[in-house]
C-alpha cells in the first residue's frame, strides 16, 4: 500500500478551502496551518501563466524528517504516511531544518505538527478532508499500489510533476499539469 | 453643520459584559488536543445538525457537527443539495468563526446621551423593541407609515418586511439590485421576458465555451458556479476571459482578451457583427423565437473587429477568432451574465448586448447554454392581505427607472434626503444584515441621509459601521444558533432546506423571526405572525410538501420534482416569451417604449487623468463583502486587501512590494488607512485592482479594523443607470499618497 495525492493546477482556483477544511478537521489552532495554496506566475503582460497549487507535507517515501528525527517521533505508519507521535516528539525542529517543502511547524502546546492525509478519516474509507471539501475536485487520494484507485487512475492519464525532485526525498505528492 | 448622529463606537461598552473571552477558541482547540491524543482516535461520533449557510447568498446546504463538549467543531457540505454538492466553500467551511467571532454584538444597545456625549446603553429587548415601536409610529403619525423603510440583505429581512407590509410600508431594498445583479435582470427581462435570478441558470456542467466578461468565477466562490466551470475545464470547454486583469478565471482561459476598461460594449456589438457578417448564428433559432433581427444586422452593420480594436486595444483577429470559437460551440455556448455588474451606468444597455449574443448563437433554452430553472413551489401560510401604501420610493423618484423590477437601495436612501422635488422622504431605516456605509456608493451621501432620519435601527452579528449610526442596535444570533424560512432555491431540480440552530445562541442575541414578531406585538399586527415560533410555521408549509419538520431535521435537504416544462427547449418547440412581442427582442420595445436606445450603443466613458488609474474592485474566494472581514478562520487566510499596481506603474511612482501606501481619489478623497502595495504583472497599466471589503474603520472589529482600503470610500462618482437607477462604480480613477495628511480645501 501507497498513499498518495494528486493535485490538479489546471482546475485548482486557489480559493484555500483546502486550509480552513484541514484547520476545522484536524484542530489546527488559528494562525497555524497543515496546507496551503502557493501561487507561481510567470511571463509579462498580457502574455502570462499562473499555476496554482495546495501543497502540503510531501510525504516522502525516502523522508529526512523521518531519519533525523532524535526520539523517534516522526516514524512512517500504514500506506507510508509520515506521521508525527506527539508525546514523542521534544520539539528539538531538527525535522522542520531537515524537510525541504516546509510542510512542519511546532504547535503551540510544544510538539512539531504536520499533515497526516487524515489517516483517521482513511481508516473509515473517507477522503482527506481537503480532498472531501475541494469545490473543483482539483485532488485526488489514493493507494499507487491500486491500479483503481482515483490517484492510480489520474496519473496515468496526466502528465505530472513533483516539487524538488532533485533533493532526492522521493514526494508522494503529484501535480498535474 | 454639526451632526446629529454621530458614530459611536461600540467597543467602549460591551466589553463589561462579556461572557467568553478571546481565550475561547485556544482553550477549546486545546482542550479537544488533549483529549484527542491519537490520530487515529478522532472525535468522530458527532451529532449533526442541518442548516443552510448564510455567508454568502448561494446558501448552500450542509451539516454542522460538534464535539463531544456539544461545541461547533466543523462544517460539511450535504451530499444531496445541488447547489453545493457535498463541497462547501472557504467561507461556508469557516462559517463556524462566525458564531466564535469574540467581538459579535452581545445585547440591545440604545444611543443615549451623556454629558453632551452621544453613546450607547445597554437596553432590555423590550425596551430597544418599545423604542422602534414608538418611534415608526410616530413617524407614522407625522409623515405616514410608507415613511419607514427597510434595508436587508440575509435571511432575517423577511420577518422584518412581514411587519413592515403590515405596517403600510413597501419600501424594502436590498443592494442586491441597484448595487449588483439589477441591470442584468432588467437586461435579460428585457430580452427574454424572465431574468437570471440566484443561482443562475447557466448550464456551465454542459457547456463547449463559457465567455466571462469581467466575471471571476473561481475568485467569486459563487459554488455551484465554480465546480461546474471545473467539470467544464475536465470535458475541454472553451474559456474565453475578458478583463483587463489576469483573473484566475483568465488562467484558466483559452482566449484571454485584456480589454481596456470600459470599453466591454464596443467588443460586443463587433462580436455581434462578426457573427451575422460571417452568417455564423442560429438561423433557425433567430427566425422562429426573436424579434427584430434586420435591424440589429443593420445596427451593427460598421462595428467592425477594426472599429473595435481602437476602443478595446483588442486585436481584430482575436475578436474573430473568439467569435468563430463561440459560434463553433454553440448553442452549447455561455455568455455568462455575471453578477456584480453595475458598473458605468450603461449596465443595464451592455447586459442587453451579452443577451443578445446568446440569442444569436442560440444557447437560451439549450444544453451548455441556459437550462429552464425550476424552484420550488411552497404554499405559505395564508397572511391578511397587507394595506396598500399611498406612496412608495418610486414617487420620489420622478417616474425615472419605471423598468426597474425591485426596489433600489440606492432609491430609498435618495427618498430620505429632503429635496423640494421628492415627496416620499423616508424618516425610519430599519437595516437587517447589510453594512450600507460599506454597500452604497458614496459614503458621504449615506451618511448624509442617516443624518436626516428620525429612526435608525440596525440588526446585526457584528458591530460593522452602520451600526455606529444607530438609535437602536439590536444583536441577531449567527445562523448556527437559529432557525429560518426555508431555502426555496431554483435550479435544475427544485429543492428546499432546512437550517435549524445545531447550539444556542451566543450571549443575549436573538433570532431576527422572533424579535420582528415582539416588533409586530407592540405594532397590533400579529395577525401577520400567526405562529409563535418559526419552527411552526415551517412545519405547516412542509406539511403541504408532503414532508415535515421532522424529516427535514433528519435529511436537511430534499428535491422536489420539476413541475413545470423540461430543462431545455425541445427541437422546434412553439414558445411564447414573455415580452411584448412574445419573442425574443433583439430590437427592444419595452427599452423603445421608455425613450432608451432599443439596441445597444458603445459611448465613450471618462478616462483617467495623468497619474490616475481606473480603481477596479473584485472578490477573494475567501471572504464575503465586508461580511467576513473579522471572521477569525477567515481572516486567517486573507487578513487585508492590497492594491495591484502593474510593474510600470510601480517603476514610475517607485513603489516596492509590500509598501503601504493611501489612496486619494479623483475628488480628493484619502484613504482611512494604507493599503499594502501588490506589484504584479496580471493588471494593466491603467489600471488598479482591490478585493471589496476591507478597511473597517470600527474599532470593536478588532481583528480586521484599520486592515486595508475600503474600495467602497474611493467610490464618490457613481454614474446612475437611466434605465434602472444601477449604480455605476467602475468610473472612479485612483492616485497614490505617502502619507494621508488632509489638504486644506
Amino acid at each position: 500500500m501507497r498513499y498518495a495525492m494528486a493535485i490538479d493546477t489546471k482546475k485548482c482556483v486557489g480559493c484555500s478551502d483546502c486550509v480552513v477544511a484541514c484547520q476545522t478537521e484536524n484542530n489546527v489552532p488559528i494562525g497555524y496551518c497543515r496546507d496551503w495554496v502557493v501561487e507561481v506566475m510567470d511571463g509579462t503582460y498580457p502574455q502570462l501563466e499562473i499555476e496554482l497549487r495546495s501543497e502540503r507535507c510531501n510525504h516522502c517515501e525516502n523522508s529526512p524528517c523521518v531519519r533525523c528525527c532524535p526520539t523517534g517521533a516522526s516514524h512512517y505508519a500504514d500506506g507510508g504516511i509520515v506521521l508525527v507521535t506527539k508525546n514523542e516528539c521534544i520539539g528539538c525542529s531538527a525535522c522542520i531544518a531537515s524537510c525541504p517543502y516546509d510542510a512542519r511547524y511546532v504547535h503551540p502546546d510544544g510538539y512539531v505538527d504536520k499533515c497526516t492525509f487524515c489517516l483517521h478519516r482513511v481508516k473509515k474509507g473517507m477522503q482527506p478532508a481537503c480532498v472531501a471539501v475541494c469545490p473543483t475536485k482539483c485532488m485526488y487520494f489514493g493507494d499507487l499500489d491500486d491500479p483503481r484507485s482515483d490517484v492510480s487512475k489520474i496519473l496515468k492519464k496526466r502528465k505530472h510533476k513533483t516539487l524538488i525532485p532533485e533533493a532526492g526525498t522521493k514526494p508522494q505528492l503529484y501535480f498535474l499539469i | 453643520m454639526k451632526s446629529r448622529r454621530q458614530f459611536i463606537k461600540i467597543s467602549s461598552l460591551s466589553a463589561a459584559g462579556l461572557i467568553f473571552g478571546g481565550g475561547l477558541l485556544d482553550s477549546l482547540a486545546s482542550t479537544i488536543l488533549k483529549e484527542n491524543q491519537s490520530y487515529f482516535k478522532g472525535p468522530f461520533d458527532f451529532t449533526r445538525t442541518p442548516t443552510y449557510c448564510e455567508v454568502c447568498f448561494w446558501k448552500c446546504a450542509g451539516w454542522v457537527y460538534k464535539d463531544e463538549n456539544g461545541k461547533i467543531k466543523k462544517i460539511i457540505g450535504n451530499d444531496d443539495d445541488p447547489n453545493c454538492n457535498g463541497r462547501f466553500c472557504p467561507r461556508g467551511t469557516g462559517g463556524v468563526g462566525m458564531h466564535y467571532d469574540e467581538d459579535r454584538l452581545k445585547t440591545p444597545l440604545i444611543r443615549t446621551e451623556e454629558r453632551g456625549k452621544q453613546t450607547f446603553r445597554e437596553a432590555s429587548w423590550d425596551e430597544a423593541l418599545e423604542y422602534i415601536a414608538s418611534k415608526v409610529k410616530k413617524i407614522k403619525e407625522e409623515h405616514g407609515p410608507e415613511c419607514t423603510a427597510l434595508f436587508s440583505h440575509g435571511s432575517g429581512g423577511k420577518y422584518f418586511g412581514r411587519v413592515l407590509k403590515g405596517f403600510g410600508s413597501r419600501n424594502i431594498a436590498a443592494p442586491s439590485y441597484a448595487q449588483c445583479r439589477g441591470p442584468r435582470e432588467v437586461a435579460f427581462i428585457a430580452t427574454y421576458g424572465s431574468g437570471i435570478n440566484s443561482p443562475e441558470n447557466t448550464d456551465i456542467r454542459d457547456t463547449k465555451c463559457l465567455v466571462l466578461i469581467g466575471a471571476h468565477i473561481g475568485e467569486n466562490m459563487h459554488n455551484g458556479q465554480v465546480q461546474e466551470m471545473s467539470d467544464a475545464i475536465d470535458k475541454g470547454a472553451t474559456i474565453i476571459t475578458v478583463d483587463p486583469r489576469f483573473s484566475t478565471a483568465a488562467s484558466k482561459s483559452k482566449f484571454w482578451l485584456p480589454i481596456k476598461p470600459a470599453t466591454d460594449i464596443a467588443l460586443l456589438l463587433s462580436w455581434m457583427h462578426v457573427i451575422i457578417n460571417e452568417e455564423l448564428y442560429d438561423k433557425k433559432y433567430v427566425e422562429k423565437y426573436t424579434y427584430g433581427f434586420d435591424q440589429l444586422k443593420a445596427h451593427v452593420k460598421n462595428f467592425t473587429p477594426e472599429w473595435a480594436y481602437g476602443i478595446t486595444t483588442i486585436k481584430p483577429d482575436q475578436i474573430r477568432e473568439t467569435a468563430r470559437a463561440m459560434a463553433h460551440a454553440a448553442p452549447a455556448v455561455i455568455v455568462h451574465p455575471g453578477r456584480h455588474v453595475t458598473w458605468y451606468g450603461d449596465d443595464t444597455q451592455r447586459l442587453r448586448a451579452v443577451a443578445i449574443l446568446n440569442a444569436l448563437l442560440g444557447s437560451w433554452g439549450r444544453r451548455g447554454g441556459f437550462y429552464n430553472p425550476d424552484k420550488a413551489s411552497v404554499p405559505h401560510y395564508h397572511l391578511p392581505p397587507y394595506p396598500k401604501p399611498e406612496k412608495t420610493w418610486r414617487d420620489a423618484m420622478g417616474g425615472k427607472y419605471a423598468l426597474a423590477d425591485l426596489a433600489l437601495a440606492s432609491g430609498v436612501c435618495d427618498a430620505s434626503i429632503p429635496t423640494p422635488e421628492l415627496d416620499c422622504s423616508i424618516r425610519g431605516w430599519i437595516v437587517n444584515g447589510t453594512n450600507l456605509i460599506n454597500t452604497l456608493p458614496d459614503q458621504k451621501k449615506t451618511i448624509d441621509a442617516i443624518q436626516k432620519l428620525d429612526l435608525l435601527a440596525v440588526i446585526d452579528t457584528m458591530p460593522m459601521e452602520i451600526t455606529g449610526y444607530a438609535d437602536v442596535v439590536l444583536p441577531e444570533c449567527v445562523y448556527l444558533e437559529r432557525y429560518d424560512s426555508l431555502r426555496i432555491s431554483q435550479g435544475r431540480e427544485p429543492s428546499i432546506a432546512l437550517r435549524m440552530p445545531a447550539v444556542d445562541p451566543l450571549y443575549n442575541s436573538k433570532p431576527a423571526y422572533w424579535m420582528a414578531r415582539e416588533l409586530a406585538k407592540k405594532l397590533d399586527l400579529l395577525e401577520y405572525f400567526p405562529f409563535e415560533t418559526i419552527e411552526e410555521e415551517i412545519d405547516w408549509e412542509l406539511k403541504q410538501v408532503g414532508s415535515s419538520l421532522k424529516e427535514m431535521q433528519k435529511i436537511g435537504v430534499k428535491r422536489l420534482e420539476r413541475e413545470v416544462d423540461d430543462l431545455y427547449f425541445a427541437d422546434g418547440e412553439d414558445i411564447e416569451f414573455n415580452t411584448n412581442t412574445g419573442k425574443i427582442e433583439l430590437y427592444s420595445t419595452a427599452l423603445e417604449e421608455e425613450g432608451f436606445d432599443p439596441m445597444p450603443v458603445y459611448t465613450q466613458h471618462p478616462e483617467p487623468s495623468e497619474g490616475f488609474y481606473r480603481l477596479i474592485y473584485g472578490r477573494a474566494p475567501m471572504h464575503t463583502f465586508s461580511r467576513t472581514a473579522n471572521n477569525p478562520n477567515l481572516t486567517d487566510l486573507m487578513s487585508e486587501n492590497s492594491v495591484w499596481v502593474n510593474p510600470k506603474v510601480a517603476k514610475e511612482w517607485d513603489l516596492q512590494n509590500d509598501q503601504y501606501i493611501y489612496l486619494e481619489n479623483q475628488d480628493g478623497v484619502v484613504s482611512d488607512f494604507p493599503i499594502k502595495v501588490r506589484v504584479t504583472e496580471r493588471i494593466r497599466w491603467d489600471s488598479v485592482y482591490m478585493v471589496h471589503g476591507f478597511g473597517h474603520a470600527d474599532k470593536r472589529l478588532k481583528r480586521c479594523f484599520g486592515k486595508g482600503v475600503s474600495d467602497t470610500q474611493m467610490i464618490t462618482n457613481v454614474m446612475i443607470d437611466p434605465i434602472m437607477g444601477g449604480t455605476g462604480m467602475r468610473g472612479n480613477f485612483v492616485t497614490f499618497r505617502f502619507d494621508n495628511k488632509k489638504t486644506e480645501v
